[in-house]
């Protein structure tokens, strides 16, 4: 079973926005699929000079951009990867 | 309260626009903000988007540091109070204010019971009320608050937890009953008796209590030909998930000409601290307390004066820094960048200091400036401090650089103040009568000390594993 990849955005604007919440997703990751996930931080990815990509703070799961990005949107939407298997 | 709540996102998103519309010299569209945040027919926050767009005029007030409880005109634009901004040279006090159009007035009722209210037989919460103050009206209970004093029992007693406890937040979270209601029910806050600890600012739901920003004044002054230094407090530390230097390089892209760590301040209260203590223990003086938390000596000069002389006379690492600051650059502006509103009442009365900026407003003007700390070189930090200097943010961290400067001279038992509540001001003043089996106090007005801050940007669990990382190589 593959990985699912989460990238969060560590840039200045989604610090800003409340980004740094992001980056505790690994204490409020559902035990059940906990381990099959894989959480890495990257710098600015520059979404926010794009008004059509939405608002900071952005994250990204397997390639699906999240914007105005929170802890429960973020679990919400890797639930559902799972789900659709 | 959470940081990340949607009355601190709002605070920032203004904050950043209204540095951008600096940055472009066309200040005057100030006018337009609060429309373009409600057009209209969009979703209003409020009863309604007229209503909303009230508070942004008010909130953008407060961010151009004036005081809202003053206005005269109702008519007086944005880009007027704008003008005056950019043309004062003094800062006032206080340094906050009530936004009475944004407080909701809560209802002051502490008790209260819902509709899982089940009309039981039993009725423990009436029958055991000493003061008769439950009613049974339509099947349900019901409290009459003429005759309740709070006390909490129905709550205890309710088998269905169908009673609760609704604080008005910002009375709650103040540590000294500074705010209170006026006659309409909107909250003002008694400066005879306000720490600015910042609590009220933080809780309140409703973003109501806001700091009166010096962004403008720093952000004009950085735009002018004016010599600038940045005084970057220890809490900076894991702020913008990038490495110090970074946030160096990052402060100079801005505009700044030097940049200065307060934790080399820090090193000298660090050591000035310890040989006070020394001293004190050696007069058999039953404890002394720190002094670097402007909240905490804000609360012992205005409520426990009998606690003032266990407090340390050593100035604070702010006062240190902008003291070797003034001597190095006497013609620079010197600007305090920290995590902290009562620095910004510290530094009103600091002839060393000319400015304040919150974290979170830096964080703002860096957004604004389009500057991503992350991908600014690393720049050479001038005058490093000591790894006990740097770790004044986090609660216990005074102690450790104590006990590092007292190295073994005076037996040291300490204990921590972690965070200034009314119970902890007690334990306090407890202490000043009848002593303490401690003899070294720290007090640190936040729960986590300051990087923990009201004004800090990032998760303090974020913030403190990379403070943990910085002092490793340090």
């Amino acid at each position: 079973m593959e990985k699912i990849k989460v990238v969060i955005c560590t840039g200045t604007a989604c610090f800003v926005m409340g980004g740094s919440e992001l980056l505790t997703l690994d204490d409020h990751l559902p035990e059940m699929y906990a381990d099959r996930v894989e959480i890495e931080g990257a710098g600015c990815l520059d979404y926010c000079k794009d008004l059509e990509k939405g608002k900071s703070p952005f994250v990204v799961v397997n390639g699906h951009v999240i914007s105005e990005a929170n802890i429960p949107k973020v679990i919400d939407y890797i639930t559902r990867l799972f789900e659709k298997e | 309260m959470n940081y990340v709540n949607n009355a601190t996102l709002i605070r920032r998103d203004l904050m950043i626009k209204l540095a951008k519309l600096i940055m472009a010299g066309n200040i005057e569209n100030i006018n337009r903000i609060p429309l373009e945040m409600f057009p209209k027919r969009s979703k209003s926050v409020r009863c309604c988007i007229h209503k909303d767009r009230a508070v942004i005029k008010y909130r953008l007030m407060a961010l151009m540091g004036h005081r809202v409880e003053e206005e005269t005109d109702e008519l007086k634009t944005l880009s007027a109070y704008a003008n005056d901004a950019m043309n004062r040279d003094e800062i006032e006090n206080p340094i906050l204010t009530v936004i009475d159009e944004a407080c909701s007035a809560c209802v002051q009722t502490s008790y209260f019971v819902t509709n899982a209210c089940q009309g039981c037989m039993a009725r423990p919460c009436m029958m055991n009320c000493k003061k008769n103050a439950i009613k049974m009206v339509n099947g349900q209970a019901r409290i009459d608050p003429e005759l309740c004093v709070n006390c909490g029992l129905c709550l205890k007693e309710c088998p269905y937890h169908a009673i609760i406890y609704m604080p008005v937040p910002c009375e709650e979270a103040c540590p000294v009953d500074a705010i209170t209601k006026d006659e309409d029910g909107k909250e003002q806050i008694d400066y005879d008796k306000c720490t600015f600890c910042g609590k009220c600012m933080r809780e309140c739901p409703f973003g109501a209590i806001m700091e009166r920003s010096q962004l403008v004044d720093v952000l004009k002054l950085l735009l002018s030909e004016q010599k600038m230094i940045a005084m970057i407090a220890p809490a900076i530390v894991g702020q913008f998930s990038a490495e110090l230097e970074k946030i160096v390089s990052a402060l100079k892209t801005l505009g700044f000409d030097h940049v200065i760590e307060v934790a080399l301040g820090a090193d000298m209260t660090a050591e000035h601290e310890a040989a006070e203590f020394i001293e004190r223990m050696e007069n058999n003086e039953k404890f002394m307390t720190t002094s670097c938390c402007p909240a905490y000596t804000e609360s012992v000069k205005k409520h426990f004066p009998e606690l003032a002389k266990y407090v340390s006379d050593t100035p604070t690492p702010m006062h240190y820094t902008g003291q070797v600051a003034k001597e190095k650059y006497p013609d620079a502006k010197r600007v305090f960048i920290g995590p902290c509103v009562a620095k910004r009442n510290e530094a009103i009365e600091d002839d060393f200091v000319d400015y304040v900026l919150t974290i979170e407003e830096l964080g703002s003007l860096f957004v604004a400036a389009d500057i991503d700390v992350q991908k600014c070189e690393d720049a050479e930090i001038e005058h490093v401090p000591s790894r006990e200097g740097r770790g004044f943010p986090a609660s216990g961290g005074v102690t450790n650089a104590l006990k590092h400067g007292v190295d073994g001279k005076v037996e040291i038992h300490d204990y921590l103040v972690d965070g200034l509540t009314k119970k902890s001001l007690r334990e306090l003043k407890k202490m000043a009568k009848s002593g303490c089996d401690c003899n070294f106090v720290e007090v640190m007005a936040c729960e986590g000390g300051c990087i923990s801050g009201p004004d800090v940007l990032s998760n303090p669990k974020v913030a403190n594993k990379m403070l943990a990382k910085l002092l490793e190589r340090s």
